[in-house]
């Protein structure tokens, strides 16, 4: 009992300072992975967007789009083979004229691999701009009615409830197809279902602080409720939002993938639900790299999210632990 | 009691208010104007689409008035129908407006506009014409019903069994090695995409290894891959949710009296920590059940179950704009129905509520 509480003394210092929370986050072995991966995920994303860019820029076609007639469906195995047979100069002249690539080929002969960093690419915009759209909506909605109360926290509790009580993906759905196929539909489908969740907590949160000696000293000093809001509330709700965004940002992606996936998503560029679309008709004929690679993609990415957002939510907010040993 | 459910009854008065409007806006206000593109398709004459706009009400006025801006070839529509009977012709004139000609028509009332249409059509039970199925949207939808609930049903009910069944081997355990794993086990489980749940699990156990049927709505055995299928990608959180509502009651006082009385660790879990921890719990389930009748999106199309699931996927690839309203505003009502049914039922099972 006592250990368990000089725990939570210890936890709570921890949550005062975001450096506190880093170096806690740091010292576990796993959630120390999760933000290697998180990284590296961001680093190949970035040189997704860039190549992306480049190619766009320059109006070439990209490399992750270049057919390649002569190396169709070729598996990693017999690439790598003849890779290491090009090494150790054992070469024939098939395997001098296979280009290397490591996660195989598609049925047009595109690099799986840089078609996975493509994916990567949209997966971060997807987690983002839904971010930016549902995040400062449900925090501005959930600040004003948990501080306001009244009739603007009403108003604020109806419009929860009743995009609460859409039925979820087909809502998303609904909002995706009638805003268009693309990116676009998928961005506005899930930021405006999404920030239910967000508003929800940061309400609550709001609602706890609402009351407590630090906001009753603004509001005597004359600040107005902005300055309160911004400056002394928004601070101390701040830990949710970034729990909130660990959470959202792994469940946006797989929802992305659901969209692409159905067809009304990203047209004509390799997003993951696009490349389990093409390859999942494949899979029967023994095409089993293209699906396992962007299956393994998706897999690490939201698996590091989800433990990160575990282990964020237990350094925060000790009264909520999910992780081991509660 | 009675003003407890009157009062109730009274909150789910601006939340239905609340769909229909939401709908609305998202079906008329924004998709109204793109909906006869996305149903018939780019190959669509101009006249097709009038066509389509007057069948479906989108050459009414929004909100309120008597004129409305419609395409340009719909008075040339509007005399082909009037021709053949079909309809009367309607008044129609031109306008500048911000430097180009609108063509506008008169409408056969101030009320006869989208919105009142919308509402009337939708307190009659009148949900459209389907252009997919070539039905009337509310026979589409009666008939999936069934099929998604012979679906989602055992999935929710074996599911939650499983789920609990583990968390209460988690907080048997806790702390100790048979907890850590199934934690590890429940964040796997939820890390993997449900595509690939649906995919993996038709390809590997149904045409690999030919356990199961691949297709088909025949027989109960039709069924049980895709009932463990769902249950499967859905087990990840429902564990961790229903570790966490135990956890919660575990280290109440209570339980620390029951084991100073010097009762069995199995018998605390089960009589004194899981029936306090049930209440979380089947505020959870309970509230899975309106999206129920909606099915499963991709099981139902994947394994060939003609329910709501499937439908709606159907109706989504091909622009069927009926019934992916439809189902919607169903979804959303039932939704309402199913969480006032559910606390009153808690309202008579537990006298407190009424107070708070």
């Amino acid at each position: 009992m006592t250990a368990e509480k000089a725990e939570k003394g210890k936890m709570e210092e921890g949550a005062a300072s975001g450096r506190g929370v880093l170096r806690r986050l740091w010292g576990c072995m796993s959630t120390r992975l999760c933000l290697v991966a998180v990284a590296a995920y961001c680093a190949v994303a970035l040189y997704g967007e860039a190549s992306y860019r480049i190619s766009r820029a320059m109006d070439v076609t990209p490399s992750y789009n270049a057919v390649d007639d002569a190396h169709r469906n070729v598996s990693p195995v017999r690439s790598w083979g003849a890779a290491i047979r090009r090494m150790c100069g054992t070469a024939g002249a098939e395997d001098a004229a296979m280009p290397f690539r490591p996660l195989g080929t598609d049925n047009l002969g595109r690099d799986v691999a840089k078609r996975c960093v493509q994916g990567a690419r949209i997966a971060f915009h997807v987690g983002i701009m839904t971010s930016l759209i549902a995040i400062p909506l449900g925090v501005m909605l959930g600040c004003a009615g948990g501080y306001f109360g009244g009739r603007v926290d009403s108003a604020v509790v109806w419009l929860c409830a009743t995009v609460a009580s859409m039925p979820g993906l087909l809502f998303i759905l609904a909002i995706s197809l009638v805003a268009g196929k693309g990116l676009m539909g998928i961005y506005l489908g899930i930021g405006l279902t999404t920030w239910v969740g967000v508003c929800r907590t940061i309400r609550a949160e709001t609602m706890k602080h609402r009351d407590r000696a630090y906001v009753q000293a603004a509001r005597v000093l004359g600040y107005s409720h902005m300055r309160i809001i911004c400056r002394h509330i928004l601070p101390n709700v701040a830990h949710l939002i970034l729990i909130q965004f660990s959470i959202r940002f792994p469940s946006a992606v797989s929802t992305e993938v659901f969209i692409s996936f159905i067809g009304i998503g990203v047209q004509d560029e390799p997003s993951w639900g696009n490349m389990i679309k093409n390859a999942c008709g494949r899979l029967w004929q023994g095409v089993w790299w293209e699906l396992a690679s962007v299956t393994a993609a998706i897999f690490v990415l939201v698996l590091a999210f989800n433990r990160l957002a575990d282990a964020l939510r237990d350094c925060f907010d000790p009264a909520l632990r999910t992780g081991r040993g509660a | 009691m009675r003003r407890y459910i009157l009062r109730r009854l009274f909150e789910t008065v601006p939340t239905t208010v609340g769909i229909v409007m939401l709908t609305f806006v998202l079906f008329n206000v924004v998709g109204g104007g793109s909906a006869a593109e996305t149903v018939m398709g780019k190959s669509a004459t101009a006249e097709d689409l009038a066509n389509f706009d007057a069948k479906n009400g989108y050459d009414k006025p929004l909100l309120f008035g008597r004129w409305a801006e419609v395409r340009q070839d719909a008075d040339k529509a509007d005399a082909k129908r009037a021709k053949a009977g079909k309809c009367r012709p309607h008044e129609f004139r031109t306008e500048e407006r911000g430097g180009r000609t609108v063509l506008l028509q008169k409408n056969d009332g101030p009320f006869d506009t989208q919105f009142f249409n919308y509402v009337s059509d939708l307190a009659h039970g009148r949900l459209g014409w389907s252009e997919e199925y070539q039905q009337p949207v509310a026979r589409v939808l009666a008939q999936g019903a069934g099929p998604s609930l012979s679906l989602t049903l055992p999935i929710l009910v074996c599911g939650t069994l499983a789920g609990l069944s583990l968390a209460m081997a988690c907080a048997a355990f806790r702390g100790g090695r048979a907890d850590a794993a199934i934690l590890v086990a429940s964040t796997v489980l939820m890390s993997v995409n449900y595509v690939v749940w649906v995919l993996g699990g038709q390809f590997f156990l149904a045409f690999k290894a030919r356990l199961f049927p691949v297709w088909g709505y025949e027989s109960a055995f039709c069924l049980v891959l895709p009932v463990a299928i769902g249950m499967l990608s859905s087990l990840g959180v429902d564990i961790r949710f229903f570790r966490a509502a135990i956890l919660d009651e575990i280290h109440r006082p209570y339980v620390r009296t029951a084991q100073a009385k010097g009762l069995g660790r199995l018998r605390i879990l089960v009589r004194h920590v899981l029936r306090n921890a049930l209440i979380p719990v089947v505020t959870y389930v309970s509230l899975q059940i309106p999206h129920l009748f909606t099915g499963s999106l991709l099981l139902e199309s994947f394994f060939g179950i003609p329910g709501l699931g499937a439908v709606s996927i159907r109706a989504i690839t091909s622009g069927d704009m009926a019934v992916v309203r439809a189902t919607v505003i169903a979804g959303a009502l039932l939704y309402q129905f199913v969480n006032l049914a559910s606390d009153l039922l808690y309202a008579v099972l537990d006298p407190r509520v009424k107070l708070s």
